[in-house]
């Protein structure tokens, strides 16, 4: 409550660099001069071509690497700071890529509950956390199943549960929907979205694929470890020619509403999804 | 390439009988108990109230005998050589000859002994994995050997390790038949030749399944980082093992048998 300002944000980058092997013969520059602030209850999109330093990124939001320049704070924490590590895991927390690689108990609400345990909640509060858990995935039905058997997109909602019966203020997917099949992925970014606006949940969605940014508040565009576009995702797909440059595909809709315009019929940037588009023509017909 | 989709792990099969109910730190402990008395038995008497003890199990547990009998295929060789070997080689009265062989009335007898012995050791060890599951086994040997902490015995971490082997294994399998499939579609071949040939042609599935398991090694220590393990020091459980009534008497039970099983070693001495 001392200041407003820094009440206001959960994670502020300053000025981040980080290069792996440091000091050898492989150094790599990974990320350069990174600024960004995210702000409660945000729903932010990063995207960007493989190897542009977005994981990297997703990785310092929770101390799993620290800066070699700059900083990052989360919720005033240092990541830097070794006592405070394990209070930013649990503000943080985070979901990864290959849904079989991060499940590691063998019956589901056991994995659901790894993190309060390891937090050391007592039993009774587990219980409580694992079941709302479950209930705010949908997935409660399935509290007593083996993980293998479910889908790529059941998986990885179980996987968000597990992250958010530590109770975290943000939510961190690194390349989370990469593998799973279409309807897996809107599965999961149906369960954010709401999770987001009904829990006001911070979301941080690393991905690569465009779609997926358009709902954003706002989308962060990465290239060679460098920040080049920060806006809200109408402004980034109105300049679809620098995002082809850095090799990123635009979404079909902004595809089609380039050319429309390009043939004199001109469509508002702030039409992004194929029933926008549909409705607005529709009703320019007339 | 079904077979590696067949082998289950474990054998547990769900049930509510009596032993199901059992607090799995109770049966890892009358288990226990068990095996170490079965080899204090010396006499006819000390066998008839193990065997007892064995039968009054299994019919608790209400398993199928024939899910018993299954799993003693594999050794029947075994107990049938062990019977051969104590019945020929014992030295004392003559019972009958075979050729060069002399088998012996003390043969004869520790022959029984040591191949019920064996039968007895098989059913109650299977007897554990069919009525526990493999989260509980896993929660009950946690639980038992963190007394030993203290002695350097790393409870815990045996513990996670085999949670997450077991976690790991149908994961595993189902890499292994992808990988078999992928080399058998470009004309590896793991079915003809001898076996030297046949074990030289697993070394293009091992190599990638090896690899592949490294790489999940590194990914899943990095997610368990991420939701904050840090060892088995100031961790909770969502299940907390609770010991009932039954659990006292089972272990009342195990505990007359043994005393009675001991005792007659002195009362009935051979």
């Amino acid at each position: 409550m001392s200041c407003a300002a820094a009440e206001k944000e959960i994670i502020e980058i300053d000025g981040l660099g980080h290069r792996y092997g440091a000091g050898t013969d492989y150094e790599v520059k990974a990320l350069e001069d990174v600024d960004l602030r995210i702000v409660r209850g945000e729903f932010l999109v990063v995207i960007g071509p493989n190897g542009s330093g977005k994981s990297t990124l997703a990785r310092h939001a929770n101390g799993l690497l620290l800066p070699t320049e700059g900083r990052v704070l989360v919720d005033g924490m240092d990541t830097r700071d070794p006592n405070r590590l394990w209070d930013i895991r649990r503000t943080v927390g985070m979901v990864f890529q290959n849904p079989d690689n991060q499940i590691v108990a063998t019956v589901v609400e056991e994995d659901i509950a790894f993190g309060p345990e390891n937090l050391g909640v007592p039993t009774e509060e587990i219980r409580r956390r694992v079941d709302e858990a479950m209930a705010l995935v949908d997935m409660g039905e399935f509290s007593r199943h083996a993980p293998h058997l479910l889908s790529g997109g059941q998986k990885q909602r179980v996987a968000i549960a597990g992250a958010l019966a530590m109770r975290p203020r943000c939510l961190v997917l690194d390349e989370a929907t990469a593998m799973l099949d279409p309807r897996g992925r809107q599965e999961v970014l149906r369960t954010v979205r709401r999770l987001n606006r009904e829990e006001g949940l911070t979301v941080i969605h690393i991905t690569h694929f465009m779609e997926e940014a358009l709902e954003a508040d706002r989308v962060v565009v990465m290239d060679r470890g460098r920040i080049v576009m920060d806006a809200p995702p109408g402004e980034v797909f109105g300049r679809a020619a620098e995002l082809e440059d850095i090799g990123l595909a635009v979404p079909q809709v902004i595809e089609v509403r380039r050319h429309l315009s390009d043939r004199g019929l001109s469509v508002p940037s702030s039409v992004l999804t194929v029933e926008e588009l549909v409705e607005h023509l529709c009703q320019s017909r007339r | 390439m079904s077979m590696l989709r067949d082998i289950t792990i474990g054998q547990y099969l769900s049930g509510s009988s009596v032993v199901h109910r059992l607090d799995p730190r109770t049966k890892i402990t009358v288990v226990g108990v068990f095996m170490i008395v079965l080899f204090t038995a010396i006499n006819a008497q000390a066998y008839v109230v193990l065997v007892g003890f064995a039968v009054l199990s299994v019919v608790l547990a209400e398993v199928p005998p024939r899910m018993l009998f299954r799993g003693l295929r594999p050794v029947l060789f075994l107990l049938m050589l062990t019977f051969a070997l104590q019945l020929f080689l014992t030295r004392g009265h003559v019972l009958f000859t075979l050729g060069p062989l002399v088998a012996t009335w003390e043969g004869l007898r520790q022959g029984i002994f040591m191949v019920l012995r064996l039968l007895l050791l098989l059913v109650m060890a299977s007897l554990l994995t069919l009525t526990t599951s493999p989260v509980s086994l896993t929660d009950g040997l946690e639980a038992i050997l963190g007394p030993f902490r203290f002695v350097g015995v790393p409870a815990h971490e045996l513990a996670m390790m085999m949670t997450i082997a077991l976690r790991f294994i149908p994961t595993l399998m189902e890499e292994a038949d992808k990988i078999m499939k992928a080399q058998m579609a470009r004309g590896a071949d793991f079915e003809s030749g001898n076996p030297i040939r046949r074990a030289r042609s697993l070394i293009p599935l091992l190599v990638p399944l090896f690899v592949s398991a490294f790489r999940r090694a590194d990914e899943l220590a990095t997610a368990m980082e991420s939701r904050c393990y840090r060892g088995g020091h100031k961790r909770t459980r969502l299940h907390r093992l609770r010991a009932t009534g039954l659990d006292a008497y089972a272990a009342a039970v195990t505990a007359g048998m043994a005393l009675i099983v001991i005792g007659l070693r002195w009362w009935i001495p051979l």
